[in-house]
Protein backbone atom coordinates (compact mmCIF):
# COMPACT_ATOMS: atom_id res chain seq x y z
CA UNK A 1 0.00 0.00 0.00
CA UNK A 2 1.52 3.12 -0.99
CA UNK A 3 2.48 6.04 1.59
CA UNK A 4 0.16 8.83 1.80
CA UNK A 5 0.93 12.91 1.97
CA UNK A 6 -1.15 13.95 5.09
CA UNK A 7 -1.79 17.69 6.46
CA UNK A 8 -3.41 19.08 9.36
CA UNK A 9 -6.73 20.85 8.69
CA UNK A 10 -6.87 24.26 9.61
CA UNK A 11 -9.89 25.92 11.40
CA UNK A 12 -11.93 22.72 12.57
CA UNK A 13 -12.53 21.69 15.75
CA UNK A 14 -11.53 18.42 14.91
CA UNK A 15 -7.61 17.53 14.08
CA UNK A 16 -9.22 15.52 11.32
CA UNK A 17 -5.88 14.10 8.55
CA UNK A 18 -7.18 14.27 5.13
CA UNK A 19 -5.27 13.55 2.18
CA UNK A 20 -3.06 15.80 0.70
CA UNK A 21 -4.85 16.66 -2.44
CA UNK A 22 -4.77 19.62 -5.23
CA UNK A 23 -8.07 20.97 -3.98
CA UNK A 24 -7.39 20.34 -0.09
CA UNK A 25 -6.32 24.10 0.44
CA UNK A 26 -10.02 24.97 -1.05
CA UNK A 27 -11.40 23.55 1.65
CA UNK A 28 -9.30 24.33 4.73
CA UNK A 29 -10.11 27.94 5.91
CA UNK A 30 -14.51 27.77 6.49
CA UNK A 31 -14.96 31.02 7.06
CA UNK A 32 -13.26 32.57 3.63
CA UNK A 33 -14.02 29.78 1.17
CA UNK A 34 -16.17 30.63 -1.40
CA UNK A 35 -16.01 27.10 -2.99
CA UNK A 36 -18.53 25.14 -0.54
CA UNK A 37 -22.24 26.61 -1.18
CA UNK A 38 -24.65 24.58 -0.08
CA UNK A 39 -27.36 23.96 -3.25
CA UNK A 40 -31.19 24.58 -2.95
CA UNK A 41 -33.50 22.69 -5.58
CA UNK A 42 -37.06 24.13 -5.23
CA UNK A 43 -39.95 22.57 -7.00
CA UNK A 44 -38.28 21.34 -10.53
CA UNK A 45 -40.26 19.73 -13.09
CA UNK A 46 -39.12 19.35 -16.34
CA UNK A 47 -39.84 16.43 -18.92
CA UNK A 48 -38.79 15.98 -22.55
CA UNK A 49 -41.90 15.59 -24.40
CA UNK A 50 -44.44 18.36 -23.58
CA UNK A 51 -47.32 17.12 -21.25
CA UNK A 52 -45.10 14.22 -19.79
CA UNK A 53 -42.83 15.39 -17.05
CA UNK A 54 -39.76 12.87 -16.44
CA UNK A 55 -39.35 14.88 -12.72
CA UNK A 56 -42.08 16.34 -10.72
CA UNK A 57 -41.96 19.24 -8.20
CA UNK A 58 -38.54 18.34 -7.22
CA UNK A 59 -37.25 20.00 -4.00
CA UNK A 60 -33.59 18.82 -2.76
CA UNK A 61 -31.25 21.07 0.14
CA UNK A 62 -27.77 19.86 -0.48
CA UNK A 63 -25.60 21.02 2.31
CA UNK A 64 -22.01 21.58 2.03
CA UNK A 65 -19.52 18.44 2.09
CA UNK A 66 -22.49 16.41 1.94
CA UNK A 67 -21.81 13.24 -0.02
CA UNK A 68 -25.51 12.36 -1.22
CA UNK A 69 -26.39 9.10 -3.47
CA UNK A 70 -29.57 9.02 -5.70
CA UNK A 71 -30.86 6.12 -5.81
CA UNK A 72 -33.84 5.05 -8.35
CA UNK A 73 -34.75 2.99 -11.13
CA UNK A 74 -34.12 3.72 -14.42
CA UNK A 75 -35.94 6.45 -15.83
CA UNK A 76 -37.10 7.44 -12.66
CA UNK A 77 -35.36 11.22 -13.54
CA UNK A 78 -31.80 10.45 -11.51
CA UNK A 79 -30.24 11.66 -14.76
CA UNK A 80 -32.28 14.52 -15.71
CA UNK A 81 -32.02 16.02 -11.89
CA UNK A 82 -28.04 15.80 -12.71
CA UNK A 83 -28.35 17.86 -15.84
CA UNK A 84 -30.82 20.61 -14.57
CA UNK A 85 -28.02 20.95 -11.79
CA UNK A 86 -25.19 21.11 -14.67
CA UNK A 87 -27.52 23.74 -16.44
CA UNK A 88 -27.47 21.49 -19.41
CA UNK A 89 -31.21 21.79 -19.25
CA UNK A 90 -33.46 24.19 -18.29
CA UNK A 91 -36.56 22.84 -15.78
CA UNK A 92 -40.00 23.95 -16.91
CA UNK A 93 -40.78 25.06 -13.50
CA UNK A 94 -38.97 25.62 -10.35
CA UNK A 95 -36.01 27.18 -9.28
CA UNK A 96 -32.22 26.78 -7.84
CA UNK A 97 -30.08 28.85 -5.81
CA UNK A 98 -26.91 28.26 -4.19
CA UNK A 99 -25.44 29.94 -1.47
CA UNK A 100 -21.67 31.18 -1.38
CA UNK A 101 -20.36 32.74 1.51
CA UNK A 102 -23.93 33.30 3.51
CA UNK A 103 -24.94 35.19 -0.11
CA UNK A 104 -27.52 33.18 -2.23
CA UNK A 105 -27.02 33.62 -5.82
CA UNK A 106 -29.43 32.00 -8.40
CA UNK A 107 -28.34 29.20 -9.87
CA UNK A 108 -27.31 29.94 -13.53
CA UNK A 109 -24.93 27.70 -16.05
CA UNK A 110 -21.61 28.93 -16.90
CA UNK A 111 -21.59 30.43 -13.28
CA UNK A 112 -17.85 31.18 -12.33
CA UNK A 113 -18.49 31.79 -8.64
CA UNK A 114 -19.99 28.22 -8.59
CA UNK A 115 -17.39 25.46 -10.17
CA UNK A 116 -19.14 21.85 -10.78
CA UNK A 117 -17.27 18.85 -11.28
CA UNK A 118 -18.48 16.69 -13.72
CA UNK A 119 -17.90 12.83 -14.01
CA UNK A 120 -20.50 11.78 -17.49
CA UNK A 121 -21.02 7.74 -17.40
CA UNK A 122 -18.37 6.33 -19.06
CA UNK A 123 -20.15 4.05 -21.57
CA UNK A 124 -21.37 7.79 -23.35
CA UNK A 125 -17.40 8.66 -24.22
CA UNK A 126 -15.92 7.74 -27.35
CA UNK A 127 -12.39 6.11 -25.92
CA UNK A 128 -10.86 5.14 -29.12
CA UNK A 129 -10.51 9.04 -29.46
CA UNK A 130 -6.93 10.10 -30.15
CA UNK A 131 -6.26 11.62 -27.40
CA UNK A 132 -3.91 10.67 -23.89
CA UNK A 133 -4.53 10.81 -20.52
CA UNK A 134 -2.96 14.36 -20.25
CA UNK A 135 -4.85 15.92 -22.73
CA UNK A 136 -8.19 14.70 -21.09
CA UNK A 137 -7.34 15.58 -17.19
CA UNK A 138 -6.20 19.48 -19.29
CA UNK A 139 -9.70 19.62 -20.58
CA UNK A 140 -10.65 20.31 -17.08
CA UNK A 141 -9.05 23.49 -16.91
CA UNK A 142 -9.21 24.09 -20.92
CA UNK A 143 -10.36 28.25 -20.15
CA UNK A 144 -7.03 28.54 -17.28
CA UNK A 145 -4.18 26.38 -19.52
CA UNK A 146 -3.14 29.63 -21.66
CA UNK A 147 -4.49 29.87 -25.52
CA UNK A 148 -1.85 27.65 -26.72
CA UNK A 149 -2.86 24.34 -27.95
CA UNK A 150 0.65 23.06 -26.53
CA UNK A 151 0.34 22.16 -22.63
CA UNK A 152 2.84 23.85 -20.80
CA UNK A 153 4.73 22.29 -18.12
CA UNK A 154 2.89 24.17 -15.25
CA UNK A 155 -0.04 22.21 -16.58
CA UNK A 156 1.67 18.91 -17.13
CA UNK A 157 3.20 19.40 -13.06
CA UNK A 158 -0.70 19.68 -12.28
CA UNK A 159 -1.84 17.45 -13.81
CA UNK A 160 0.21 14.72 -13.28
CA UNK A 161 -0.60 16.26 -8.99
CA UNK A 162 -4.33 15.05 -10.14
CA UNK A 163 -3.45 11.89 -10.97
CA UNK A 164 -1.23 11.14 -7.92
CA UNK A 165 -4.08 12.63 -5.67
CA UNK A 166 -6.11 9.64 -7.34
CA UNK A 167 -3.48 6.85 -6.81
CA UNK A 168 -2.14 7.11 -10.30
CA UNK A 169 1.36 7.37 -9.91
CA UNK A 170 3.97 7.55 -12.72
CA UNK A 171 4.76 10.27 -15.19
CA UNK A 172 4.60 8.29 -18.11
CA UNK A 173 0.80 7.18 -17.43
CA UNK A 174 -0.17 10.75 -18.71
CA UNK A 175 1.25 9.84 -22.44
CA UNK A 176 -0.62 7.05 -22.71
CA UNK A 177 -4.18 6.93 -25.04
CA UNK A 178 -7.27 6.45 -23.31
CA UNK A 179 -8.62 3.50 -25.44
CA UNK A 180 -5.74 1.43 -23.43
CA UNK A 181 -6.90 2.18 -19.60
CA UNK A 182 -8.86 0.13 -18.15
CA UNK A 183 -12.77 0.83 -16.78
CA UNK A 184 -11.70 1.94 -13.48
CA UNK A 185 -8.35 4.34 -14.79
CA UNK A 186 -11.34 5.52 -17.37
CA UNK A 187 -13.08 6.38 -14.27
CA UNK A 188 -10.13 8.31 -12.67
CA UNK A 189 -9.04 9.98 -15.55
CA UNK A 190 -12.67 11.73 -15.84
CA UNK A 191 -12.62 11.87 -11.86
CA UNK A 192 -8.98 14.03 -12.41
CA UNK A 193 -10.11 16.16 -15.19
CA UNK A 194 -13.05 17.07 -12.43
CA UNK A 195 -11.07 17.94 -9.85
CA UNK A 196 -8.18 19.58 -11.36
CA UNK A 197 -10.74 22.34 -11.53
CA UNK A 198 -10.89 22.73 -8.13
CA UNK A 199 -14.74 22.39 -8.10
CA UNK A 200 -17.51 23.43 -5.17
CA UNK A 201 -19.85 20.48 -5.86
CA UNK A 202 -19.16 17.39 -7.68
CA UNK A 203 -21.54 15.30 -9.78
CA UNK A 204 -20.75 11.46 -11.26
CA UNK A 205 -23.32 9.79 -13.44
CA UNK A 206 -23.30 6.01 -12.28
CA UNK A 207 -19.59 6.36 -11.64
CA UNK A 208 -19.26 2.98 -10.19
CA UNK A 209 -21.37 0.61 -13.26
CA UNK A 210 -19.86 -2.04 -15.10
CA UNK A 211 -16.42 -1.72 -13.45
CA UNK A 212 -14.94 -4.93 -11.18
CA UNK A 213 -15.75 -4.77 -7.27
CA UNK A 214 -11.73 -3.82 -6.65
CA UNK A 215 -11.89 -0.66 -8.63
CA UNK A 216 -15.62 0.36 -7.17
CA UNK A 217 -13.71 0.05 -3.60
CA UNK A 218 -11.20 2.26 -4.73
CA UNK A 219 -13.40 5.17 -6.35
CA UNK A 220 -16.07 4.72 -3.33
CA UNK A 221 -12.83 5.26 -0.81
CA UNK A 222 -11.57 8.56 -2.85
CA UNK A 223 -14.59 9.45 -3.38
CA UNK A 224 -15.36 9.27 0.62
CA UNK A 225 -12.29 10.86 0.96
CA UNK A 226 -12.93 13.54 -1.26
CA UNK A 227 -16.40 14.13 0.93
CA UNK A 228 -14.39 14.62 3.98
CA UNK A 229 -12.17 17.22 2.65
CA UNK A 230 -15.44 19.15 2.00
CA UNK A 231 -16.29 18.79 -1.19
CA UNK A 232 -20.49 18.27 -1.82
CA UNK A 233 -20.94 15.05 -3.76
CA UNK A 234 -23.58 14.17 -6.12
CA UNK A 235 -24.07 10.96 -7.08
CA UNK A 236 -26.64 8.77 -9.19
CA UNK A 237 -26.57 4.60 -8.52
CA UNK A 238 -28.68 2.26 -9.24
CA UNK A 239 -27.10 -0.17 -6.64
CA UNK A 240 -28.86 -0.58 -3.81
CA UNK A 241 -26.99 -3.13 -2.06
CA UNK A 242 -23.58 -2.87 -2.97
CA UNK A 243 -23.33 1.59 -3.14
CA UNK A 244 -26.79 3.13 -1.54
CA UNK A 245 -26.48 1.65 1.53
CA UNK A 246 -23.30 2.98 2.02
CA UNK A 247 -23.34 6.48 1.72
CA UNK A 248 -24.13 8.83 4.55
CA UNK A 249 -27.34 10.19 2.86
CA UNK A 250 -29.33 8.53 0.13
CA UNK A 251 -32.34 10.20 -1.79
CA UNK A 252 -34.52 7.79 -3.22
CA UNK A 253 -36.44 9.25 -6.38
CA UNK A 254 -39.24 8.00 -9.04
CA UNK A 255 -39.93 11.20 -10.53
CA UNK A 256 -40.85 12.73 -7.31
CA UNK A 257 -38.80 12.51 -4.07
CA UNK A 258 -39.80 9.31 -2.43
CA UNK A 259 -37.68 9.89 0.43
CA UNK A 260 -34.16 10.95 2.30
CA UNK A 261 -32.01 10.61 4.96
CA UNK A 262 -29.60 8.31 6.05
CA UNK A 263 -29.81 4.50 5.00
CA UNK A 264 -31.05 2.88 7.63
CA UNK A 265 -34.29 5.59 7.88
CA UNK A 266 -34.56 5.62 4.07
CA UNK A 267 -34.03 2.63 2.45
CA UNK A 268 -36.84 1.07 4.25
CA UNK A 269 -39.70 -1.68 2.92
CA UNK A 270 -41.95 1.43 2.33
CA UNK A 271 -39.80 3.71 0.39
CA UNK A 272 -37.80 0.89 -1.61
CA UNK A 273 -42.13 -0.30 -2.72
CA UNK A 274 -42.50 3.54 -3.90
CA UNK A 275 -39.09 3.73 -5.20
CA UNK A 276 -38.93 0.70 -7.50
CA UNK A 277 -42.09 -1.19 -6.79
CA UNK A 278 -40.15 -4.02 -5.29
CA UNK A 279 -39.15 -4.96 -1.66
CA UNK A 280 -35.68 -5.47 -0.65
CA UNK A 281 -34.54 -8.58 1.21
CA UNK A 282 -31.32 -7.18 2.26
CA UNK A 283 -32.96 -4.95 4.65
CA UNK A 284 -32.45 -6.25 8.47
CA UNK A 285 -35.19 -7.08 10.15
CA UNK A 286 -37.35 -8.36 7.38
CA UNK A 287 -36.60 -11.44 6.78
CA UNK A 288 -39.04 -13.15 4.67
CA UNK A 289 -39.46 -10.36 2.43
CA UNK A 290 -39.49 -11.14 -1.63
CA UNK A 291 -36.39 -10.71 -3.37
CA UNK A 292 -35.65 -7.20 -4.92
CA UNK A 293 -33.91 -6.60 -7.48
CA UNK B 1 17.71 15.25 -76.01
CA UNK B 2 16.93 16.78 -73.04
CA UNK B 3 18.81 15.39 -69.56
CA UNK B 4 16.35 13.47 -67.20
CA UNK B 5 16.77 16.29 -64.57
CA UNK B 6 15.82 19.05 -67.08
CA UNK B 7 12.08 16.88 -68.09
CA UNK B 8 11.28 16.47 -63.88
CA UNK B 9 12.17 20.13 -63.91
CA UNK B 10 9.88 20.73 -67.89
CA UNK B 11 6.53 21.76 -66.01
CA UNK B 12 7.88 24.54 -63.64
CA UNK B 13 8.37 26.98 -66.74
CA UNK B 14 5.41 27.58 -67.12
CA UNK B 15 3.87 29.99 -64.67
CA UNK B 16 0.35 28.54 -64.56
CA UNK B 17 1.65 25.47 -63.55
CA UNK B 18 3.36 26.88 -60.82
CA UNK B 19 0.38 28.75 -59.40
CA UNK B 20 -1.42 25.72 -59.98
CA UNK B 21 1.64 23.77 -57.99
CA UNK B 22 1.33 26.79 -54.76
CA UNK B 23 -2.48 26.74 -54.97
CA UNK B 24 -2.97 22.82 -54.77
CA UNK B 25 0.24 22.81 -51.91
CA UNK B 26 -2.05 25.24 -49.94
CA UNK B 27 -5.60 23.81 -50.59
CA UNK B 28 -3.88 20.21 -49.85
CA UNK B 29 -2.37 21.94 -46.27
CA UNK B 30 -5.46 23.17 -45.30
CA UNK B 31 -8.22 20.43 -46.42
CA UNK B 32 -5.62 17.87 -44.52
CA UNK B 33 -5.73 19.78 -41.55
CA UNK B 34 -9.34 20.59 -41.69
CA UNK B 35 -10.10 16.96 -42.28
CA UNK B 36 -8.57 15.38 -38.86
CA UNK B 37 -11.41 17.11 -37.17
CA UNK B 38 -14.64 16.15 -39.66
CA UNK B 39 -13.38 12.59 -39.55
CA UNK B 40 -12.62 12.67 -35.63
CA UNK B 41 -15.97 14.54 -35.66
CA UNK B 42 -17.82 11.56 -37.32
CA UNK B 43 -19.31 14.03 -40.34
CA UNK B 44 -17.10 12.82 -43.39
CA UNK B 45 -19.55 13.33 -45.59
CA UNK B 46 -20.10 17.04 -44.44
CA UNK B 47 -17.47 18.37 -46.88
CA UNK B 48 -19.26 16.93 -49.82
CA UNK B 49 -22.44 17.87 -48.96
CA UNK B 50 -21.23 21.11 -48.28
CA UNK B 51 -19.37 21.26 -51.55
CA UNK B 52 -22.91 20.16 -53.28
CA UNK B 53 -24.49 23.39 -51.50
CA UNK B 54 -22.40 25.32 -52.08
CA UNK B 55 -22.66 24.91 -55.66
CA UNK B 56 -26.22 26.57 -55.78
CA UNK B 57 -24.70 29.54 -54.29
CA UNK B 58 -21.81 29.72 -56.75
CA UNK B 59 -24.57 29.41 -59.54
CA UNK B 60 -26.79 31.40 -58.15
CA UNK B 61 -24.27 34.95 -58.05
CA UNK B 62 -23.31 34.66 -61.41
CA UNK B 63 -26.22 34.40 -62.60
CA UNK B 64 -27.20 37.71 -60.24
CA UNK B 65 -23.77 39.49 -61.03
CA UNK B 66 -22.77 39.03 -57.85
CA UNK B 67 -18.82 38.36 -57.52
CA UNK B 68 -18.84 34.42 -57.19
CA UNK B 69 -16.75 34.33 -53.57
CA UNK B 70 -19.49 36.76 -52.26
CA UNK B 71 -22.37 34.16 -53.48
CA UNK B 72 -20.74 31.31 -52.39
CA UNK B 73 -19.93 32.64 -49.02
CA UNK B 74 -23.17 33.41 -48.21
CA UNK B 75 -24.62 30.53 -49.30
CA UNK B 76 -22.37 28.40 -47.80
CA UNK B 77 -22.90 30.34 -44.76
CA UNK B 78 -26.49 30.16 -44.91
CA UNK B 79 -25.98 26.15 -45.22
CA UNK B 80 -23.94 25.41 -42.45
CA UNK B 81 -26.28 27.20 -40.14
CA UNK B 82 -29.08 26.01 -41.20
CA UNK B 83 -27.30 22.17 -40.87
CA UNK B 84 -26.51 23.35 -37.13
CA UNK B 85 -29.83 24.98 -36.32
CA UNK B 86 -31.54 21.91 -38.08
CA UNK B 87 -29.15 19.26 -36.04
CA UNK B 88 -29.52 21.45 -32.97
CA UNK B 89 -33.09 21.82 -32.30
CA UNK B 90 -34.95 18.68 -34.11
CA UNK B 91 -35.15 14.86 -33.41
CA UNK B 92 -33.22 15.11 -36.70
CA UNK B 93 -29.57 13.45 -36.90
CA UNK B 94 -26.87 15.75 -38.79
CA UNK B 95 -26.29 13.22 -41.44
CA UNK B 96 -30.10 13.68 -42.62
CA UNK B 97 -29.84 17.46 -41.91
CA UNK B 98 -26.97 17.64 -44.25
CA UNK B 99 -28.42 15.25 -46.97
CA UNK B 100 -31.59 17.40 -47.28
CA UNK B 101 -29.96 21.01 -47.28
CA UNK B 102 -26.95 20.32 -48.94
CA UNK B 103 -28.63 18.26 -51.96
CA UNK B 104 -31.36 21.33 -51.94
CA UNK B 105 -28.45 23.33 -52.76
CA UNK B 106 -27.30 21.75 -55.36
CA UNK B 107 -30.58 21.30 -56.87
CA UNK B 108 -31.15 24.84 -56.83
CA UNK B 109 -27.61 25.62 -58.82
CA UNK B 110 -28.85 22.61 -61.50
CA UNK B 111 -32.37 23.95 -61.65
CA UNK B 112 -31.33 27.68 -62.28
CA UNK B 113 -28.40 27.02 -64.87
CA UNK B 114 -31.44 24.49 -66.70
CA UNK B 115 -33.82 27.38 -66.44
CA UNK B 116 -31.48 30.29 -67.24
CA UNK B 117 -30.29 30.80 -70.46
CA UNK B 118 -27.59 33.32 -69.68
CA UNK B 119 -25.32 31.12 -67.92
CA UNK B 120 -22.39 30.65 -70.49
CA UNK B 121 -19.80 29.57 -67.62
CA UNK B 122 -18.44 26.27 -67.80
CA UNK B 123 -20.64 23.74 -65.75
CA UNK B 124 -17.63 21.66 -65.91
CA UNK B 125 -14.63 23.67 -64.43
CA UNK B 126 -17.31 23.66 -61.15
CA UNK B 127 -17.69 20.48 -60.60
CA UNK B 128 -14.93 18.96 -61.39
CA UNK B 129 -12.29 21.76 -60.74
CA UNK B 130 -10.12 23.85 -63.33
CA UNK B 131 -6.80 24.26 -60.93
CA UNK B 132 -5.20 25.30 -64.27
CA UNK B 133 -6.93 28.27 -64.76
CA UNK B 134 -6.59 29.58 -61.30
CA UNK B 135 -6.48 33.54 -61.39
CA UNK B 136 -4.31 36.07 -58.95
CA UNK B 137 -7.79 36.88 -57.43
CA UNK B 138 -7.90 33.07 -56.02
CA UNK B 139 -4.61 32.27 -55.37
CA UNK B 140 -4.71 35.30 -53.07
CA UNK B 141 -8.33 34.04 -51.41
CA UNK B 142 -6.81 30.54 -50.89
CA UNK B 143 -4.12 31.83 -48.81
CA UNK B 144 -5.99 34.46 -46.60
CA UNK B 145 -8.54 31.42 -45.98
CA UNK B 146 -5.63 28.79 -45.07
CA UNK B 147 -4.19 32.03 -42.81
CA UNK B 148 -7.68 32.44 -41.64
CA UNK B 149 -8.56 27.85 -40.83
CA UNK B 150 -5.25 27.68 -39.38
CA UNK B 151 -5.05 30.57 -37.02
CA UNK B 152 -8.82 29.23 -35.71
CA UNK B 153 -7.31 25.79 -35.59
CA UNK B 154 -4.75 26.92 -32.94
CA UNK B 155 -6.80 29.21 -30.98
CA UNK B 156 -9.84 26.94 -30.53
CA UNK B 157 -7.80 24.09 -30.93
CA UNK B 158 -8.97 23.29 -26.74
CA UNK B 159 -12.63 24.20 -27.09
CA UNK B 160 -12.38 22.32 -30.10
CA UNK B 161 -11.05 19.00 -29.28
CA UNK B 162 -13.16 18.91 -25.96
CA UNK B 163 -16.23 19.35 -28.11
CA UNK B 164 -15.04 16.38 -29.88
CA UNK B 165 -14.45 14.17 -27.51
CA UNK B 166 -17.20 15.19 -24.92
CA UNK B 167 -19.97 17.61 -25.76
CA UNK B 168 -21.91 17.87 -22.49
CA UNK B 169 -18.79 17.95 -20.35
CA UNK B 170 -17.56 20.66 -22.74
CA UNK B 171 -20.92 22.25 -22.05
CA UNK B 172 -20.69 21.97 -17.96
CA UNK B 173 -17.28 23.04 -18.10
CA UNK B 174 -18.11 26.50 -19.95
CA UNK B 175 -17.46 25.59 -23.47
CA UNK B 176 -20.04 27.60 -25.61
CA UNK B 177 -20.12 24.35 -27.91
CA UNK B 178 -23.01 25.59 -30.05
CA UNK B 179 -20.87 28.79 -31.05
CA UNK B 180 -17.61 26.02 -31.55
CA UNK B 181 -19.62 23.71 -34.31
CA UNK B 182 -21.07 27.06 -35.85
CA UNK B 183 -17.61 28.45 -36.54
CA UNK B 184 -16.35 25.47 -37.59
CA UNK B 185 -18.55 24.80 -39.66
CA UNK B 186 -18.48 28.35 -41.22
CA UNK B 187 -14.54 27.92 -41.61
CA UNK B 188 -15.25 24.16 -43.13
CA UNK B 189 -17.69 26.38 -45.62
CA UNK B 190 -15.01 28.56 -46.45
CA UNK B 191 -12.51 26.28 -47.58
CA UNK B 192 -14.95 24.23 -49.62
CA UNK B 193 -15.66 27.61 -51.20
CA UNK B 194 -11.51 28.77 -51.72
CA UNK B 195 -10.98 24.93 -52.61
CA UNK B 196 -13.67 24.15 -55.48
CA UNK B 197 -12.56 26.21 -58.35
CA UNK B 198 -9.02 24.16 -57.86
CA UNK B 199 -10.62 20.33 -56.92
CA UNK B 200 -14.13 21.10 -57.49
CA UNK B 201 -17.19 20.14 -56.12
CA UNK B 202 -17.49 16.43 -56.47
CA UNK B 203 -14.16 15.36 -55.51
CA UNK B 204 -13.28 18.13 -53.00
CA UNK B 205 -15.01 16.03 -50.46
CA UNK B 206 -11.74 13.02 -51.07
CA UNK B 207 -9.60 15.87 -50.54
CA UNK B 208 -10.61 16.60 -47.28
CA UNK B 209 -11.06 13.44 -46.03
CA UNK B 210 -8.49 11.11 -47.57
CA UNK B 211 -5.13 12.78 -45.73
CA UNK B 212 -7.23 12.57 -42.83
CA UNK B 213 -8.01 8.81 -42.72
CA UNK B 214 -4.59 8.10 -44.00
CA UNK B 215 -3.42 9.89 -40.43
CA UNK B 216 -5.92 8.14 -38.66
CA UNK B 217 -4.49 4.55 -39.87
CA UNK B 218 -0.61 5.52 -39.05
CA UNK B 219 -1.30 6.60 -35.42
CA UNK B 220 -3.48 7.21 -32.66
CA UNK B 221 -2.13 10.16 -31.11
CA UNK B 222 -3.78 13.84 -31.95
CA UNK B 223 -0.65 16.04 -32.47
CA UNK B 224 0.70 13.54 -35.20
CA UNK B 225 -2.43 12.94 -36.96
CA UNK B 226 -3.03 16.57 -37.18
CA UNK B 227 1.04 17.16 -38.67
CA UNK B 228 0.94 13.74 -40.53
CA UNK B 229 -2.69 14.45 -42.20
CA UNK B 230 -1.14 17.84 -43.21
CA UNK B 231 1.72 17.02 -44.16
CA UNK B 232 0.27 14.25 -46.23
CA UNK B 233 -2.23 16.60 -48.11
CA UNK B 234 0.31 18.39 -48.82
CA UNK B 235 2.61 15.67 -50.31
CA UNK B 236 -0.45 13.82 -52.20
CA UNK B 237 -1.31 17.55 -53.71
CA UNK B 238 1.92 18.20 -54.72
CA UNK B 239 2.49 14.58 -56.63
CA UNK B 240 -1.31 14.50 -57.81
CA UNK B 241 -0.45 18.18 -59.75
CA UNK B 242 2.84 17.36 -60.63
CA UNK B 243 1.72 13.77 -62.06
CA UNK B 244 -0.93 15.03 -64.02
CA UNK B 245 1.16 17.29 -65.76
CA UNK B 246 2.60 13.80 -67.78
CA UNK B 247 -0.33 12.13 -67.26
CA UNK B 248 -2.17 14.26 -68.91
CA UNK B 249 -4.91 13.74 -67.14
CA UNK B 250 -7.09 15.93 -64.85
CA UNK B 251 -5.54 17.79 -62.14
CA UNK B 252 -8.14 17.49 -59.75
CA UNK B 253 -8.98 13.73 -59.84
CA UNK B 254 -5.08 12.83 -60.24
CA UNK B 255 -4.72 14.60 -56.66
CA UNK B 256 -7.81 12.54 -55.62
CA UNK B 257 -6.27 9.17 -56.83
CA UNK B 258 -3.54 9.76 -55.34
CA UNK B 259 -5.51 10.70 -51.71
CA UNK B 260 -7.19 7.01 -52.39
CA UNK B 261 -3.83 5.69 -53.24
CA UNK B 262 -2.36 7.10 -49.76
CA UNK B 263 -4.91 5.33 -47.89
CA UNK B 264 -4.49 2.27 -49.36
CA UNK B 265 -0.59 2.43 -48.27
CA UNK B 266 -1.42 3.55 -44.49
CA UNK B 267 -4.18 0.61 -44.39
CA UNK B 268 -1.18 -1.68 -45.24
CA UNK B 269 0.95 -0.51 -43.00
CA UNK B 270 -1.75 -0.42 -39.96
CA UNK B 271 -1.99 -3.79 -40.94
CA UNK B 272 1.70 -4.83 -41.36
CA UNK B 273 2.32 -3.05 -38.04
CA UNK B 274 -0.55 -5.09 -36.61
CA UNK B 275 1.04 -8.71 -37.65
CA UNK B 276 4.86 -7.56 -36.73
CA UNK B 277 3.63 -6.60 -33.06
CA UNK B 278 2.18 -10.08 -32.13
CA UNK B 279 4.98 -11.55 -30.71
CA UNK B 280 5.17 -14.09 -27.95
CA UNK B 281 6.72 -14.45 -24.40
CA UNK B 282 6.91 -18.29 -23.44
CA UNK B 283 3.78 -19.62 -23.75
CA UNK B 284 1.75 -16.23 -23.93
CA UNK B 285 1.19 -14.88 -27.55
CA UNK B 286 -0.32 -11.74 -27.42
CA UNK B 287 -0.72 -8.47 -29.95
CA UNK B 288 -0.63 -5.00 -28.01
CA UNK B 289 2.04 -2.21 -27.40
CA UNK B 290 5.29 -3.28 -25.63
CA UNK B 291 6.01 -0.77 -22.26
CA UNK B 292 7.59 -3.08 -20.06
CA UNK B 293 6.12 -1.11 -17.35
CA UNK B 294 5.23 -2.91 -13.66
CA UNK B 295 1.89 -4.26 -14.47
CA UNK B 296 2.34 -5.56 -17.83
CA UNK B 297 5.26 -7.73 -16.18
CA UNK B 298 2.60 -9.62 -14.21
CA UNK B 299 0.83 -10.40 -17.06
CA UNK B 300 3.82 -12.75 -17.95
CA UNK B 301 3.12 -14.87 -14.94
CA UNK B 302 -0.11 -15.69 -15.53
CA UNK B 303 -0.89 -18.79 -17.28
CA UNK B 304 -2.26 -18.68 -20.49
Amino acid sequence: MSSWLWRKRRNTSTNRKIKDSCYSSSYNDDASSDRNPVLYLRNLTYGYVSHRAVIENVSLQIPKGMFIGLLGPSGSGKSTLIKIILGLLKPWSGSMEYNLSNTTYAFKQVDKRLVIGYVPQIETVDWNFPVTVREVVSMGIWDRSGISPFLSKNTVIEIDRVLDSLEIRGHEFGKRQIRELSGGEQQRIFLARALIRKPSILVLDEPISGIDHNTREKILSILKSLSKSGLTIIMTTHDLSGIARRLPWVVCMNKKIIAEGTPSETLTDANLLKTYGLVDNNNEGDAGDDIAV
Amino acid sequence: MASDPNILLLPFQYEFFLRAIIVSILVGGVCGLLGVYIVLRGMSYIGHGMSHAVFGGAVASYIVGFNFYIGATIWGFVSAFLINEITRRNKIKPDAAIGVVTTAGFAIGVFLISTTRSYTRNFEALLFGNILGITDQDLIVILLVTIITSAFLFFFQKRLLFTLFDKEAANVYGVRTTVVELLFSLILATVVIASMNSIGVTLLAAGIVAPAISARMITSNFTKMVLSSTIMGVIIAFLGMYSSYYFDSASGSTIVLYGAAAFGISSLYAYLCKIYQRHSHGRLVHSHPHTHIEEHKQEHLRKP
